[in-house]
């Protein structure tokens, strides 16, 4: 029993990652139908860009903040010089050209910075916390809290406000959303800026655990892809839901069955969910009217 | 005083010129046609003016201000709006939730309230579904509301288009069609409400196929054939005009070629 609440604390902390990734993938996806495979990029610079202005003795919230701003200008970046001059070609293109970026990325981030790995402190000690029987790091409790704000903001977001709304209309139908008055291509740049905010705030948030080294956004993006899919492409709750529930199997997998099945888990989500259900716990089910 | 002005038009397609040196003006509470035989470049005409094409050459004029190539969401947010031939809906959205992405020009206030979902937002939000409501009202589709739009017919989709581009209080409305595939009650349903809009002061521009209606409607035609303007009037002046009977039913000697 024990056992089984470390297992479970251990796999929301990993899978609040996963969800953060996730709603990455999903706020692009939602303005562009494009998959950004360089989503695990953008965790990566959140943490890197958070190791190296800490430790050229900047305090910590100010690294944080300065690595989430320079993240989000790479984002916007990304959308305008790659994304925005291939406007027009089909959506694998585009999906291919994000994968494009994600290997610039990572380049270059290997010679700005370095190749080793890197940790941060833990932002409220290392103390662990006695809970329902087991223990969770409280950064754990950081991570977790960070995923769930991220998440309710995003839906007051895109729920609330008219810039959100416009968000989920360009998506939907951008001719449309420019006959309303809507600047579609400012919103595109909005979301990308938003997304690469929220991957770095994950490279932040779970750099003090894991560490941080230029080539981890490879494994994150595919297992945001994974959590994103699962949860129903495009859905912010389906994100987190799938995030969580990804984090969950890995760390009941690792604990019951062996650790080095762990990195499976993520491909047999995927292949499960393509093959039984293929618009995800949350998507809806499209049809498309000719 | 013309509200909308279009001089010299042009635009080429790969060495093909699909409109040629058109010019025209409408007034407010104006109804224009453009009519044409197919593939006269009516609809390519209309994307040039509404901004989603841009001119080889030629300025399109609004309120006397130069508004040539102009991307749509600025034109729309100064007083022009259309709707399209093959339809521009928010399928995944709700009837009425359409109608209001209409009003979301008008609807900004400040962010902190949406967020908060505050007093003055939630009014906000009241006004415009209730301005919403009355606009589907207006073309009849108030029992539609809360349908999701992707299933609603043809006929009926046509009318959330214009029910959509009233909400942004358009001062010249271009319509692509509005009442091709409706049937004979639908037709007229949009004929009177295209009379009536244009009767509250909005410049309209037309294009239809639907000749009956066409002449019926109109103040002032202009017909285009392979690009070219080649006569503008008066319905009854345009229908007399013997170019344009030749371009609708081809020239004397192809005529006669063909009894031959």
């Amino acid at each position: 029993m024990d056992a089984l609440m470390q297992f479970i604390f251990s796999g929301l902390t990993v899978g609040a990652v996963y969800a953060l990734v996730a709603l990455g993938f999903t706020i692009i996806y939602n303005a562009s139908d494009v998959v950004n495979f360089a989503q695990g990029e953008f965790v990566m610079l959140g943490g890197m860009i958070t190791v190296f202005t800490f430790e050229a003795g900047l305090p910590l919230p100010l690294a944080a903040l300065i690595a989430i701003f320079v993240t989000s200008a790479v984002g916007v970046a990304l959308n305008k010089l790659a994304i925005e001059p291939a406007r027009g070609a089909p959506v694998v293109s585009l999906i291919i050209i994000t994968i494009g970026a994600s290997i610039f990325i990572r380049g270059a981030a290997q010679i700005v910075f370095d190749k080793q790995l890197h940790r941060l402190p833990s932002f409220s000690g290392d103390e662990p916390i006695h809970m329902l029987g087991a223990t969770i790091l409280p950064q754990s409790l950081w991570v977790i809290g960070g995923a769930l704000l991220v998440f309710v903001g995003l839906y007051l977001f895109f729920t609330r406000t008219l810039t959100g709304k416009a968000v989920l209309a360009t998506a939907n139908n951008r001719l449309a959303a420019q006959l309303v008055g809507i600047n579609t291509g400012f919103m595109m740049t909005l979301s990308f800026a938003l997304s690469a905010a929220i991957g770095a705030l994950a490279g932040v948030l779970v750099t003090p655990i894991t560490l941080v080294g230029y080539d981890i956004g490879v494994a994150l993006a595919l297992k945001g892809f994974a959590a994103a899919m699962l949860g129903g492409m495009g859905n912010p709750k389906g994100a987190l839901a799938g995030g969580l529930l990804l984090g969950l199997f890995e760390a009941l997998t690792a604990g019951y069955i062996s650790s080095q099945y762990k990195e499976a888990v993520a491909f047999i989500v995927i292949l499960a969910v393509l093959f039984v259900m293929p618009q995800g716990i949350f998507g809806e089910k499209k049809t498309e009217r000719v | 005083m013309s509200i909308l002005e279009v001089k010299g038009l042009g635009i080429s397609f790969g060495g093909l010129r699909a409109v040629n040196d058109v010019s025209f003006a409408v007034k407010p509470g104006e109804i224009v046609s453009v009519i044409g035989p197919n593939g006269a470049g009516k609809t390519t005409l209309f994307n040039m003016i509404s901004g989603v094409y841009m001119p080889g050459v030629g300025q399109v004029f609004l309120e006397g201000q130069d508004i040539t190539a102009r991307a749509p969401y600025l034109l729309a947010r100064q007083g022009l709006t259309r709707t399209f031939q093959n339809l521009q809906i928010f399928q995944e959205m709700t009837v009425l939730e359409n109608v209001i992405a209409g009003f979301h020009l008008t609807e900004r206030g400040p962010i902190w309230a949406d967020l908060l979902s505050w007093p003055s937002a939630r009014k906000r939000a009241g006004e415009v579904r209730n301005g919403a409501y009355e606009l589907l009202t207006r073309v009849r589709l108030e029992k539609a509301a809360e349908e999701e739009a992707g299933n609603l017919s043809y006929g009926a989709l046509k009318r959330l288009e214009i029910a959509r581009a009233l909400a942004m209080s358009p001062k010249v409305l271009l319509l692509d069609e509005p009442a091709a595939g409706c049937n004979a009650v639908e037709t007229e349903e949009i004929d009177a409400l295209i009379a009536e809009l244009a009767a509250s002061g909005i410049a309209i521009l037309l294009v239809e196929h639907d000749m009956k209606m066409v002449m019926r409607i109109s103040n002032h035609i202009v017909v285009l054939d392979h690009g070219e303007k080649i006569a503008e009037g008066t319905p009854t002046e345009v229908s007399r005009n013997p170019d344009v009977i030749a371009a609708y039913l081809g020239s004397e000697e192809e005529t006669a070629h063909a009894d031959g």
